[in-house]
């Protein structure tokens, strides 16, 4: 392993945080300066998050430990003879990885969109220095493999996400978002410290891989249990499953359209978090089979309760933010389905590595919720990106004021249609590929769950026929802004749609070099994880 | 009930400092809900706050232990892991930057809204 791919995962989070403070410094040389060097700072963080999959991915397929302060002795022994590993470390899997992938590319497409986006003459350097603090913070949370460091960076996220929200104080809507955003995602971070005070009290110890561990060996006690729940309950809220979804819609909507993406990759680093305590940390048993099925309602919640809500939205923004709040619950659906199965699996005392290989409907559902991730982040950031053009155009978020803009902005009419179409599971773009996966095992655990997730993606096109009719069909308007979007702005959309088409001709490719390594990661890579950490395996 | 040297104080005086969090955390949690004033929702949640925060210095106590300074601790005398007092301390911090942000929000609604009251601020509903 070289040098580099070694040091990757810490400096995935070091260079875009070093960076983040750097660039109001950076900024008093002149904005095309600044530009340069947060291009540089995000492409090196793409390319850091690319060597590290490619190193999971091309070969390595075990877990990359990096260890702060040390490689060595990272245990202090107990006179029990116990050993408890204290030092901070970052623990990068095929989950990990892949996550980390998801969020180079929205990171990347979203900051090169900025560029031009932000006409503003003021507070670009607080909107760049915010956008890679949210980047740095998003890393940290799905490298970390330590439980308190997984807090810190869950707050890092917050803070900034809020920021970013919030920090245009001249718009009315923005302040009062951000005051909601901000309230829910601080009881969400409360309730997971609370989580991890009771972990931390019950086996002495903050590493991921030693809590799973002694879970593993002494079973899960009623402490774990509220622990659990906790985590849980913080988690899902911060991801925005429905019931605890109130702040999403205002999220996505007030933020910055470019943002808006990275804020949906935030939530997606959430779930990360919940599967993570879910597989790793108490993937034991049969004892959490309650919890899946918990998931699996959130899910169909969520599918339900987004698709409906956004097709009474007006402005344009809400509704896709909408649409993003019930592309979140076909990947727990995913996962939900997988956990109920893995359970049974389990509890049935068969072996989990011949289920993956044989790829049963468990299994199958685990591939397509997390291979919805990645389509949903280039989906709903193509979206969010097409819509921050159409804004800049019309002036107006609002669907009934705008209209004929197709005739003005062709690329970018283009562009939103295969974003939208892709998200509605529209064959053959990408949408279509994972949310195949999803249906066709959610349907073997109950047919009611295929109905609804089905049911839902048709509205969801409906909802977009809407959108797209308000916004781009009818006569030319004398909108004096209306133009086609500039080249800096088209290039990121252009990039996106490449990787919604490309995914959505090869599925089968992508499944099996990326997907499938982060589905067995979670499904049976328990003891590999533990191994990594305590050696033995 | 004891673990090595250290003991564990199972009396009801012992588990007062636990009651007090969980009081703290369900104040908190009522005036987050219930309370339509966002300066009260502020300090409901900072009353979340310090309810974790002294449980989780709480969780870290142990009678006996003396803190993990080698100068201070008297010979044979265990010392305490320090890790949960580091976690409060980060906790504090961090807390202290919500509160900030949450506050400096306040101010913007009061400015744009003419009003803290959360039925009176809803722009953004449905």
């Amino acid at each position: 392993m070289n040098t580099l791919a070694m040091h990757a995962p810490v400096l995935l989070v070091a260079v875009p945080l070093l960076g983040a403070f750097a660039v109001p410094l950076i900024g008093k040389l002149g904005r095309g300066v600044r530009d340069i060097f947060i291009g540089l700072i995000v492409a090196a963080t793409a390319a850091l998050a690319g060597l590290l999959a490619a190193h999971y991915f091309g070969g390595a397929g075990v877990p990359q430990l990096y260890v702060l302060g040390g490689a060595n002795g990272f245990a202090i022994p107990l006179p029990s003879g116990l050993s408890v590993p204290i030092r901070i470390l970052f623990e990068v899997d095929g989950m990990s990885a892949f996550m980390g992938l998801i969020t180079a590319l929205v990171t990347l497409t979203g900051a090169y969109f900025s560029f031009c986006y932000w006409r503003e003459r003021s507070g670009g350097n607080m909107y760049y220095s915010l956008l890679l603090l949210l980047t740095a913070g998003i890393f940290g949370m799905e490298l970390t493999g330590d439980m308190f460091n997984f807090f810190v960076f869950l707050e890092i996220t917050s803070i900034a996400a809020c920021g970013l929200i919030g920090f245009r104080v001249w718009l009315k809507k923005s302040q009062e978002a951000g005051f909601k955003v901000m309230a829910l995602y601080t009881l969400s971070g409360l309730f997971v410290l609370l989580a991890i005070a009771l972990l931390y009290g019950q086996h002495g110890a903050l590493n991921m891989a030693f809590i799973a561990s002694q879970i593993g060996t002494f079973g899960v006690s009623i402490v774990d249990k509220i622990a659990l729940g906790l985590l849980l309950t913080g988690l899902a809220m911060k991801a925005g499953a429905v019931p605890m979804h109130m702040w999403a819609p205002d999220a996505y909507g007030e933020a910055p359209a470019p943002t808006s993406a990275i804020l949906v990759a935030n939530s997606q680093a959430s779930l990360y978090g919940l599967f993570r305590v879910l597989f790793t940390i108490f993937g034991v048993g049969a004892s959490i089979a309650t919890n899946a099925w918990i998931l699996i309602v959130l899910a169909v919640l969520t599918i339900f309760v987004g698709v409906t809500m956004a097709l009474v939205q007006n402005d344009l923004k809400r509704l896709i933010a909408f649409g993003a709040v019930s592309q979140i619950g076909y990947m727990l659906l995913g996962v939900g389905v997988g956990l109920v199965r893995r359970a049974s699996i389990l509890a049935g005392g068969g072996s989990l590595v011949d289920s993956a290989n044989a790829l049963d409907y468990g299994f199958v559902a685990m591939q397509g919720g997390i291979f919805h991730m990645l389509n949903d982040a280039a989906c709903v950031g193509l979206l969010f990106l097409a819509s921050g053009a159409v804004i800049r155009a019309s002036g107006t978020r609002d669907l009934n004021k705008m209209g004929g803009l197709a005739h003005h902005m062709k690329w970018t009419t283009i562009f939103f249609v295969i974003g939208a179409v892709a998200l509605a599971g529209v064959p053959p773009f990408n949408g279509f590929a994972s949310k195949l996966l999803i249906y066709q095992s959610a349907f073997k655990v109950s047919p009611f769950l295929s109905i609804i997730a089905i049911l839902s993606s048709i509205m969801l096109l409906a909802v977009f026929v809407k959108a797209f009719q308000g916004a781009f069909m009818g006569s030319k308007t004398g909108l004096p802004e209306a133009g086609e979007a500039r080249p800096g702005m088209l290039i990121p959309m252009a990039v996106l749609a490449l990787v919604v088409i490309v995914f959505g001709l090869f599925p089968g490719f992508f499944i099996d070099t990326i997907v499938t390594p982060a589905a067995k990661a979670l499904w049976l890579g328990r003891d590999a994880y533990i191994g990594a950490v305590l050696g033995g395996g | 009930m004891s673990i090595g040297s250290f003991s564990f104080d199972v009396t009801a005086s012992g588990q007062f400092p636990y009651i007090i969090a969980a009081i703290l955390v369900a104040f908190g949690l009522y005036a987050l809900l219930f309370k339509r004033n966002l300066i009260k929702m502020v300090i409901g949640i900072t009353l979340i706050e310090t309810g974790v925060n002294l449980f989780l210095v709480m969780v870290g106590y142990r009678s006996g232990g003396a803190a993990p300074i080698y100068t201070y601790a008297n010979p044979g005398q265990g010392m305490v892991l320090p890790t949960p007092q580091a976690l409060t301390l980060t906790s504090i911090v961090i807390g202290l930057a919500t509160t900030a942000l949450l506050l400096s929000f306040a101010i913007f609604v009061h400015r744009h809204y003419g009003t803290l009251d959360v039925r009176k601020i809803k722009e953004l509903r449905g």
